[in-house]
């Protein structure tokens, strides 16, 4: 059994964090992992990718060879279309609606959202709103992180001893509003998930399960 | 199942150095190496050893020889471009030989992520006639730098750990072995070996030419390098270690050719020459130049037999491997499902933060420069060569770490002024001093730029080893009038008396150097 993910979004809105919460819960479950992420230049507000392989048996390269990726995970609607070309045909792409407009060109949202609903397999989360609701701005990553844990080996406490580590020198408060967005996420990807799985088009799911935030 | 750390490629090139018992690590901060001296930092207390950050990459590479040559251990880790600057130290250091283990990490950037070339340092590892060892993944990374101690010691040379971008910057699970104490302190009993007089280094590269056939021999038993003549002779491989994952990524099932995979250089001949008798056509696939493809080819080729590589265009010369390049290369079509979805789709480059020093800065520049005519912005490396990017437009070269300032001086002799350059604090500090040392040397009318972030930002905020009164006063023991020497805020609201000062600096028909002086918005946070 194996897992190959591409964690996407813009410098800055914390990729590496999520990456670094699958890395040690998986290997927290055994698993053998390879994780290639990007640092220097385009933390500076640049494109951030990051491609995250588990699985019980070796694996040999740490990038993902293209059109073999499980999954995109992207904390921004737009840059999901940059690894389209590493997805399986079988693949989800879990993704946030919410922009992160750093460049004088960015498309329309309209189009942006459109062009995701083409896909056979979209999951669409509010990050921003689940973060915002929990008072945490800046949380859209783990938010992301627990929308795309119904397709995960994992439950939420496994990243409770990582969360801790990562946000406990912010205080008690930050590690508690931090899994309560990753709880959060979760819910509402199990919800949105359900949904297409029952056939439900992805832009009625997303609308459907979005109402209450 | 033994204990794994997770660990980055470049974590792990730092802890098996801790491990196979460094007294000192030196480095001068530049993507992919970083984090090597960052991780030895980060432990150095508990190991005992210490790990600083160097002025540049030629002060780290000696500082290294010092401690091989009082008998410790000593790691030394660069990105390839900054072994350019370490030339000279590292060339001469297989001359003179080592005492304590002396190994040299130096990581490349195929595909230029965050880099100016993307230079192979095994031709490097060749040109000074020492030993390289290439992981192919994190734990190699771990076990070789391991054994390049050993191997450094053993045949008195220093020994080149070769890492790339997608090593130094992925992460794995690495299985860990007992540390070494640390060597004692022994000063060398062949002090005339690192007195490089020519009777002397006569004598040493004597030496050095000598201890080949040894570590050709080494190299030739090495398990890292590897012959396996099953499947089907009609074609051959021939690839680095990087290589290899990808080659091994394209046939699932295994390779169904004889291949060789070199990761211990000197090339193991032999082993290629095996290959070559068994297949009928030889496909060569390298992470980096193709440095084993021309060995192979040589001037007349391999008579009778096709070499197919990046020199032939069966791959491609330039950029990162994949393993859907790999792939192609033996005519295996990695198929996509999908292609973007989205019509137009824009790049998104990094940017100058918001709020950062440097936009003020070259806002305050542009301004004034603008009453003078278009002259060329010569400029350096670091965050602010994002200020080449709209809406800036700031800048107009940026070569190498400090040729801002001596290349304003060949500008300034071939007749421009005013004449302009821009650098920021620590690259100033790595090799700036020396370029500013000679414009205040000819009185060179030109007006210096030296942006004070206080860190070393783009690689993620290190110590920078020049900043604030320590920069202004080195400005000024280097040659610069003090009246010329002038300290501004950039900030928004100091637009117009920046832009005024500058305008002044600009007009004076001498050498100036102004300071930005404002804290990078990353660092406070």
């Amino acid at each position: 059994m194996k897992y190959d993910i591409i964690l996407a979004g813009v410098g800055g809105q914390g990729i590496l964090t999520i990456a670094y919460m699958l890395d040690n819960a998986a290997l927290a479950r055994g698993y053998r992992i390879r994780q290639a992420e990007v640092h220097g230049m385009a933390q500076r507000g640049g494109a951030v990718y990051s491609h995250l392989r588990f699985s019980d048996r070796e694996i040999v390269s740490d990038l993902i060879p293209r059109g073999q990726a499980d999954m995109i995970l992207s904390v921004e609607p737009l840059e999901v279309q940059r690894y389209l070309p590493l997805l399986h045909r079988d693949g989800v792409v879990v993704s946030s609606v919410h922009p992160f407009k750093n460049i004088p060109d960015y498309p329309d949202e309209k189009a942006i959202l459109d062009a995701l609903l083409e896909l056979p397999r979209a999951l669409l989360v509010d990050a921003k709103a689940i973060a915002t609701a929990n008072k945490m701005p800046r949380a859209e990553n783990m938010a992301m992180l627990g929308a795309a844990l119904p397709f995960l080996p994992f439950e939420l406490a496994d990243f409770d001893p990582f969360i801790k580590a990562q946000f406990e020198r912010k205080g008690e408060h930050a590690v508690l509003a931090n899994q309560a967005v990753l709880a959060q996420g979760f819910r509402m990807g199990m919800a949105v998930k359900e949904r297409l799985d029952a056939g439900m088009p992805a832009d009625a799911a997303y609308r459907e399960t979005h109402t209450s935030l | 199942m033994k204990k794994q750390e997770l660990l980055l490629g470049d974590e792990a090139v730092a802890l098996a150095a801790l491990h196979a018992g460094i007294s000192g690590a030196y480095s001068y901060p530049g993507t992919p190496a970083t984090e090597i001296l960052e991780y030895v930092q980060s432990r150095a207390k508990e190991f005992n050893v210490t790990a600083s950050w160097s002025a540049n990459e030629k002060v780290a590479y000696e500082g290294a020889i010092g401690m091989s040559y009082c008998g410790k251990r000593a790691l030394t880790s660069m990105k390839h471009v900054g072994l350019n600057v370490a030339a000279d130290p590292f060339v001469n250091s297989g001359i003179t030989g080592v005492d304590g283990g002396l190994v040299l990490c130096v990581a490349d950037d195929p595909g230029m992520h965050s880099s100016q070339n993307e230079q192979d340092s095994r031709y490097l590892a060749r040109f000074a006639l020492i030993p390289c060892l290439e992981p192919l993944n994190q734990q190699e990374a771990y076990d070789m730098t391991r054994e390049a101690f050993d191997l450094s010691e053993r045949f008195k040379t220093p020994v080149m750990v070769r890492i790339v971008t997608r090593l130094a910057h992925s992460r794995a699970g690495v299985v860990t072995m007992e540390g070494r104490a640390q060597n004692a302190l022994r000063i060398t009993e062949d002090a005339a070996g690192y007195i490089l007089l020519p009777s002397n280094a006569r004598i040493q590269y004597d030496k050095l030419a000598a201890k080949q056939s040894a570590l050709e021999e080494y190299a030739a038993k090495s398990p890292h390098n590897r012959i396996c003549l099953d499947g089907d002779r009609k074609l051959g491989i021939l690839c680095n270690a990087m290589a290899f994952n990808y080659v091994r990524e394209a046939f699932p099932a295994g390779i169904p050719h004889p291949y060789v995979k070199v990761g211990c250089y000197p090339t193991p001949m032999g082993m290629i020459r095996k290959l070559v008798e068994t297949v009928d056509e030889i496909v060569v696939v390298e992470e980096g130049y193709p440095f084993l493809e021309e060995l192979l080819r040589g001037v007349v080729g391999v008579a009778g037999k096709a070499v197919h590589g990046k020199l032939d265009g069966r791959l491609p010369r330039t950029g990162e491997l994949t393993p859907a390049i790999a792939a192609r290369a033996f005519g295996i079509a990695m198929e996509s499902a999908f292609a973007p979805t989205l019509e137009k789709l824009p790049g998104r480059p990094p940017a100058l933060c918001p709020g950062c020093p440097h936009a003020d800065s070259y806002r305050a520049l542009k301004l004034a420069a603008g009453d003078f005519p278009k002259v060329p912005i010569f400029s350096d490396i670091g965050c602010y060569t994002l200020s080449f990017y709209p809406p800036y437009n700031a800048v107009d070269s940026c070569v190498d770490m400090g040729a801002s300032i001596a290349m304003a001086i060949g500008a300034a002799h071939a007749g421009i002024h005013p004449v302009m350059c821009s650098i920021g604090d620590s690259t100033f500090g790595h090799s700036g001093m020396t370029g500013l040392l000679t414009a205040a040397y000819e009185k060179l009318p030109m007006t210096v730029f030296i942006l004070d972030n206080g860190t070393v930002a783009m690689t993620g905020k290190q110590d920078t080893l020049l900043t604030g009164d320590a920069l202004v006063n080195a400005v000024i023991g280097l040659g610069v009038e003090p009246e010329h020497v002038r300290v501004l805020s950039p900030l928004p609201k100091n637009l117009e008396e920046n832009a005024r000062i500058i305008r002044e600096e600009l007009a004076y028909k001498g050498l100036s150097v102004i300071i930005p002086k404002r804290d990078c918005v990353q660092a406070k946070r």
